[in-house]
């Protein structure tokens, strides 16, 4: 597993960096807010569980 | 949400007693109902509103980490696997800390969450954040490797650029070791406590268009949205 991650991801180098005008950021940097961005949509649009029949109080069961 | 009635001085409290004034004082801004109720109105039911709490369990775990590395130095964080292993636990779960205040500061700014009197709630999230930066600024020029140096005399080069650079010299490992481990995380501590404490005196904002009960605001006329 350790050795998948490597061939993708090779550690032990330089990092790479992407500039934009002014704006220098690493890759790593510009994935994990990527990422965020992802979770932060889903987090939005994915619907929330119900809550369980035995969570419910009493009175609001039918 | 209903609030409750204001506790009034009990017959049998001492009459100019401090302590029974803040008891009473304490009770009527978080009674326990309150304080660790176990409901909450139904717009909560979304996964955006979790990300609060997520990043309370990764400071949890970022401050557990943090205090085993401190009992245990530098050399065992560098040089043994279990020290290897517990450096790296730290840092994913800054890592973590950091991605889940985020998005819970995207969701509460879209959501205008200092509407409802919650100003200071909004306020005392953003200075935890920024402490937070601080404390894992001081956690980076601390690890004591060429890493570290590299960005400690980079940061003291940005410091003196901008003129603070006399209140904190941050080639001090001594100085930036103690900043991180102790007066930081007590700042953050402290704030975050006020944080929770403000949360839960004011409640859960509401998303815009919804009452505190949970009803769409249309127009002037409310319709149950629960």
């Amino acid at each position: 597993m350790a050795g998948l991650v490597a061939s993708v991801v090779n550690l032990d180098r330089p990092g790479h960096y992407l500039h934009w005008w002014v704006i220098q950021l690493s890759l790593a940097n510009f994935v994990v807010i990527v990422l965020m961005l992802v979770v932060f949509a889903l987090a939005l649009v994915v619907p929330f569980p119900k809550l369980h029949e035995r969570d419910r109080p009493k009175k609001e069961r039918p | 949400m209903t609030v409750p009635p204001p506790v009034r001085p009990a017959a049998d409290d001492v009459p100019g007693s401090w302590t029974a004034a803040l008891r009473r004082r304490a009770i009527d801004e978080l009674p326990p109902e309150r304080l660790l109720p176990d409901r909450q109105p139904a717009y909560v039911s979304s996964w955006v509103y979790l990300f609060g709490v997520l990043t309370l369990a990764a400071l949890v775990v970022v401050i557990a980490s943090g205090s085993i590395l401190a009992l245990k130095g530098p050399e065992w964080w560098h040089h043994s696997s279990l020290g290897h292993f517990m450096n790296s636990v730290h840092l994913w779960s800054v890592e973590l800390f950091f991605f889940f205040m985020v998005i819970h500061l995207w969701g509460q700014f879209f959501m205008a969450s200092w509407r409802g009197n919650r100003g200071l709630t909004w306020v005392t999230g953003a200075v935890a954040f920024l402490a937070s930066i601080g404390t894992a600024f001081t956690g980076y020029v601390i690890q004591s490797n060429f890493d570290s140096q590299w960005i400690a005399t980079q940061a003291k080069d940005g410091m003196n650029a901008v003129g603070i650079g006399a209140f904190w010299n941050v080639l001090d490992f001594g100085q930036m070791l103690l900043w991180h481990v102790l007066l930081l995380p007590i700042a953050i501590g402290i704030i975050v406590a006020l944080h929770l404490l403000m949360v839960r005196r004011h409640g859960v904002v509401a998303p815009i268009g919804v009452d505190a009960d949970g009803n769409l605001i249309d127009s002037g006329t409310t319709t149950d949205a629960s």
